[in-house]
């Protein structure tokens, strides 16, 4: 028998040079990775419903000197903002000034010393795009929040895209120590950009009774790639929400580990994608309830349209001992094409006897005899679809608190789907 | 106002409608009664423009323009108005909201200027109480929880918001107890006028007791086989529909 030897993820005829910042033997373990590792196919269990050769056959290349790039790419007025093009941070468009006892600093501006010691938490084993960033990471935030201090303004990540076929590696630490407050944005976007990918893996720590929120926002060009990794992990009373809307690019997928590692947490997943025209978007989620009395809450909403396809994967965890925990998970889908495809798998693997947990997974269409009433009430058909599922995504939009998000939202949804949302 | 002429309808290659003719003027009541199966609902639907319905054969005229050839929406937007027989549940969708959406898209089709805010909240309340619907139900989501009765309020509140020239009002007494029936009754002779019309759709002679009919119609296999005034109905209710089907069968 003849064994085809697969080809490895080093192997990729990328443009890879540059300084990369983080630690040597990390990045030389993760491009031992590489050499070892094939990129995933569809018969690779967690990749089963994406195919990420579109972006193994891109022409990237990491851009080794930040570009200039001026303008204000901010949602809110009275944020603090931090600004990532290319990969490289951009300290003229980033802020200057930032509240007592917050600590946030661009990878790029700190002591080699202190960037030494990050990064190490990552699972690079069999991990291609998480050995891709830890080896060519160029730059990414630092933020710590002090022990007992609620930071007012909301801190925005912003990263850039613009020109073509540029690979980004950006890797950020967010850290809120105990009963700490912090919001984040973390948006996306394209500014003249196209066919890039922003690979992007976040490592973040709620501390002991430290409350952590992050409005994920995705809407780059709709030929960009992004792969987005968080890996959480909550501490004794804390909570942590995290929503992540997906409202452009060609192929996203959103990784998201939440380790809960102490007793009465919270924990709240949120997320909504709306696609149309070739889009994949695939999220992968991951709770992990380790110990008891616990809650966590998981809605994701999709809306699919034109040949586009979603993935829904969400696992729950609940380990031994792990007793008195709440899990509750659901996706619904709404299809509005015949082409359109999603693959939904909630799952749940509980391991304690003393839980409540439950989970559901709905796909439909639009109520044919509802457009109908509508119409006959006189709404144009495309008034009466809009309004239909407008109010089937709504109720995700609702779990933001931020103002400038849900309007940015909005926004997005009147100029690229013509949809109004009251 | 309405004008069928031989007006022929199949559903799935099965002829419901076998050459119906109707007239209804401005400021008349039109009941239409008819046994099970007769075709009264897919008259209802035919006139709103359900498309699964086929026209074969006949025609339309509502106030001088062909109202077989009209989008659904734009039926509404001429000034017809149909009370569903089953109102949609609708989740999410505000009542008020849509009611809005509508009023300002049939005014942009009559060339008017969109309502405001202000006024609007002034039209729900003031045709909300005419059939004693809540101003909370009126704001929440369309039909949503709501019960039988206050989903057939629901119906003639809207039609009220609207104003339509013709409602066509299918089966709108089934499922209802009498104080329901009489609110919904009510709210209909309110709305009436010299200018507008209104067809009833029924099957028992009971709502024609609260809404008064000019003329009666029996429809009975596909056609209008008998016309009268409104004592034609009562004579139904004695005698029941056999009587029709012996003279009318073939």
């Amino acid at each position: 028998m003849q064994t085809i030897e697969k080809e490895s993820a080093a192997g990729v005829n990328w443009q890879l040079k540059g300084s990369f910042l983080l630690n040597p033997e990390l990045r030389q373990k993760a491009l031992e990775v590489l050499d070892n590792t094939p990129f995933p196919t569809t018969k690779t269990e967690a990749w089963k419903y994406t195919r990420v050769a579109k972006i193994k056959n891109s022409n990237l290349s990491v851009q080794e000197n930040p570009v200039p790039l001026t303008g204000n790419f901010g949602l809110s007025t009275d944020s603090i903002q931090y600004v990532f093009v290319n990969g490289h941070f951009s300290e003229h468009l980033s802020s200057k000034s930032y509240p007592e006892g917050l600590k946030i600093l661009a990878l790029s501006q700190m002591d080699e010393a202190e960037v030494r010691v990050l990064g190490g938490n990552v699972l690079l084993d069999g991990e291609v795009f998480s050995s891709i960033n830890t080896a060519y990471a160029t730059d990414g935030i630092y933020v710590h929040v002090s022990a007992k201090m609620q930071i007012e303004p909301i801190i925005e990540i912003i990263q850039i895209n613009t020109e073509k076929n540029v690979l980004s590696n950006l890797r950020h630490v967010l850290v809120g120590e105990a009963f700490s407050e912090v919001q984040f944005i973390q948006r996306s976007i394209s500014v003249n950009g196209s066919d890039n990918f922003t690979n992007v893996i976040s490592e973040i720590h709620v501390g002991k009774n430290a409350k952590l929120t992050i409005d994920k926002l995705q809407e780059e060009h709709e030929s960009c790639f992004q792969i987005s990794t968080e890996l959480v992990s909550q501490h004794q009373d804390s909570n942590f929400t995290i929503n992540t809307f997906t409202l452009n690019g060609l192929l996203v997928r959103n990784n998201l580990t939440i380790e809960v590692d102490g007793q009465n947490c919270e924990t709240h997943l949120n997320g909504a994608y709306i696609l149309n025209g070739n889009q994949h978007v695939d999220n992968h989620t991951v709770v992990d309830h380790k110990v008891a009395n616990c809650e966590s809450n998981e809605l994701y909403k999709g809306v699919i349209d034109g040949k586009a396809t979603a993935v829904f994967n969400g696992k729950v965890y609940v380990r031994k001992d792990a007793q008195k925990i709440n899990a509750f998970q659901s996706n619904a889908n709404v299809l509005l094409s015949d082409d359109a495809t999603i693959n939904s798998k909630p799952e749940l693997e509980i391991y304690a006897d003393d839980v409540k947990c439950s989970h559901g997974s709905t796909t439909g269409q639009l109520d044919e005899e509802a457009v109908f009433y509508l119409r006959a009430r006189g709404l144009s058909e495309a008034s009466a679809r809009q309004l239909m599922v407008g109010a089937f995504i709504e109720d995700v939009i609702q779990k933001i608190d931020n103002e400038p998000i849900v309007d940015r939202i909005h926004t997005i949804l009147k100029e690229r789907f013509n949809w109004v949302i009251e | 106002m309405l004008k069928i002429t031989n007006l022929h309808a199949s559903i799935d290659g099965k002829e419901i409608l076998k050459g119906l003719n109707l007239e209804v003027k401005a400021g008349e009541i039109h009941a239409i009664m008819g046994p099970n199966g007769a075709g009264k609902s897919t008259l209802a639907s035919v006139l709103a423009g359900r498309e699964e319905y086929e026209i074969t054969e006949g025609s339309v005229d509502f106030d001088g323009t062909d109202l077989l050839e009209m989008a659904t929406e734009d039926r509404a937007r001429e000034g017809l108005f149909l009370a569903f027989q089953y109102p949609v549940e609708i989740p999410g969708v505000s009542n008020v909201n849509f009611l809005r959406t509508a009023l300002n898209e049939i005014r942009e089709y009559r060339g008017e200027s969109s309502i405001s805010a202000k006024d609007f909240m002034a039209l729900v309340k003031e045709k909300s109480a005419i059939v004693e619907l809540d101003a909370k139900l009126a704001s929440r989501s369309v039909n949503e929880g709501f019960s039988g009765g206050e989903k057939k309020r629901n119906e003639i509140f809207q039609m009220a918001m609207l104003d339509p020239k013709l409602a066509i009002l299918d089966e709108t007494d089934s499922g209802l107890d009498i104080d329901a029936l009489r609110i919904v009754a009510n709210g209909v002779n309110t709305l009436k006028s010299d200018k507008n019309a209104t067809i009833v759709i029924t099957h028992y002679q009971r709502l024609l007791d609260y809404i008064v009919p000019d003329f009666v119609h029996v429809l009975y296999d596909g056609r209008i086989v008998k016309s009268g005034p409104k004592e034609l109905a009562l004579e139904l209710e004695e005698k029941g529909y056999d009587w029709i089907k012996a003279e009318f069968a073939h």
